[in-house]
């Protein structure tokens, strides 16, 4: 076998530390799933233990199932698959509506969340309302607020 | 001996630098006016987010480019570690302040944005939290390279750290695709094209010329700066010796 030059060396070895270092992380990665996902779909929250710990749920609002009662509200959140009740009390953000996601942080008890924090989520589309507007009145409207 | 390999290639360089300096700054000029124009006067407001999608022109641009100069100092990393070019480690210095304002000014103007948009200024999702660490390691190469007595140790650190930190790069991109995150995922460069719409694209491509024209133009001229610098510097050893 040939002797590598010096440079050929210094290129393999960075090469290997590459492929050592991918690894490396896309283990540790894996491993930290759960600390790394920011919030979880209704249908995981049945998977998760119910020791108290405050935990973040997200996922579109159900059309009409928000009910205010002054400062307290009420609402379902759907990923499509399973539906969790939520309840919050205090200021909702701006973008809080009906079909939009949304991440509630709080306390779950085996049948419905008690939300302090509610965070709005922002899709990926942008767009001028006169667009929003035709769309919605060509009936393709699509949302995938999520 | 190695003294004419290391002045014949940044004489070859100072002479490339002085045709594409001019060329950097004109397009800066031009693309900074008219994307300034288009981003707070001739473009509309949001559907959703009103006048506050703004904040998009100065925030993604900014993204790409703190991700664009990192991806730019690795590659430098790498052939100054393998083919242990001067050149490249000064290149890499260079592009590191730029680069690390870019990160800053993203996490600062994404802050803002998600204040009225999400209700927070912060969260520690996966996209926010990569994007900190991105920062991070800008400024830790910058502390790092210049802790050494000699340029070629300093250099030589620098680089391994910025081929360790590479792995965040497509942690950033990818993150929002990987993991649940309160950030939304890629409006502009993903598969099935662009979610934003045309009249709002203009303005964005315009605002991220002028960053990546800025940038170019910016690393030339930290670049002379630095080979003027180690000349002088070996003028006055040679003197002294």
């Amino acid at each position: 076998m040939a002797k590598l030059t010096p440079k050929a060396q210094r290129g393999l070895g960075l090469l290997a530390m590459a492929a050592v270092l991918g690894l490396a992380t896309v283990l540790t990665l894996t491993a930290l799933e759960d600390n790394v996902v920011y919030f979880y779909g209704p249908g995981e929250l049945a998977e998760k233990p119910l020791d108290g710990r405050r935990i973040r749920v997200g996922g579109l609002v159900v059309d009409g199932s928000v009910e205010r009662n002054g400062d307290s509200a009420r609402f379902s959140v759907t990923d499509g698959d399973a539906t969790v009740a939520i309840f919050y009390t205090g200021i909702l953000p701006d973008l809080f509506r009906e079909g939009q996601g949304i991440i509630a942080e709080g306390r779950y008890d085996g049948t419905s969340f008690e939300a302090d924090v509610i965070l709005a989520k922002h899709d990926e589309s942008y767009m001028p309302k006169e667009v929003a507007d035709v769309l919605k009145e060509k009936g393709v409207w699509q949302d995938d607020a999520n | 001996m190695g003294m004419f390999d290391y002045l014949a290639n940044p004489a070859r360089f100072q002479r490339l630098a002085l045709i594409i300096s001019p060329i950097a700054w004109m397009v800066f000029a031009v693309s900074l006016a008219a994307g300034l124009y288009f981003a707070f006067f001739n473009s509309p407001a949001d559907y959703q987010q009103g006048e506050t999608v703004r904040i998009m022109y100065i925030h993604v641009p900014s993204a790409w480019m703190a991700l664009m100069a990192y991806c730019g100092m690795a590659v430098m990393a790498v052939f100054y570690l393998v083919w242990k070019h001067p050149l490249a480690d000064i290149a890499a210095r260079a592009m590191a302040l730029p680069g690390a304002g870019f990160a800053l000014i993203c996490l600062i103007t994404g802050s803002l944005w998600g204040r009225p948009m999400w209700g927070t200024w912060w969260v520690w999702d996966a996209r926010l939290t990569s994007m900190l660490i991105l920062l991070f390691l800008y400024i830790g190469y910058m502390v790092l390279v210049d802790s050494f007595d000699r340029d070629d140790r300093g250099g030589k650190a620098g680089s391994v750290l910025l081929l360790i930190g590479a792995v965040n790069i497509p942690i950033i991109k990818f993150s929002v695709d990987w993991w649940n995150t309160l950030h939304q995922g890629a409006s502009v460069f993903r598969s099935g094209g662009p979610l934003i719409d045309s009249t709002m694209l203009v303005p964005l491509f315009l605002m991220a010329l002028a960053a990546l024209a800025w940038f170019i133009g910016i690393t030339i001229m930290r670049m002379r700066t630095q080979l003027g610098h180690r000349r002088l510097l070996a003028m006055r050893g040679r003197a002294h010796g």
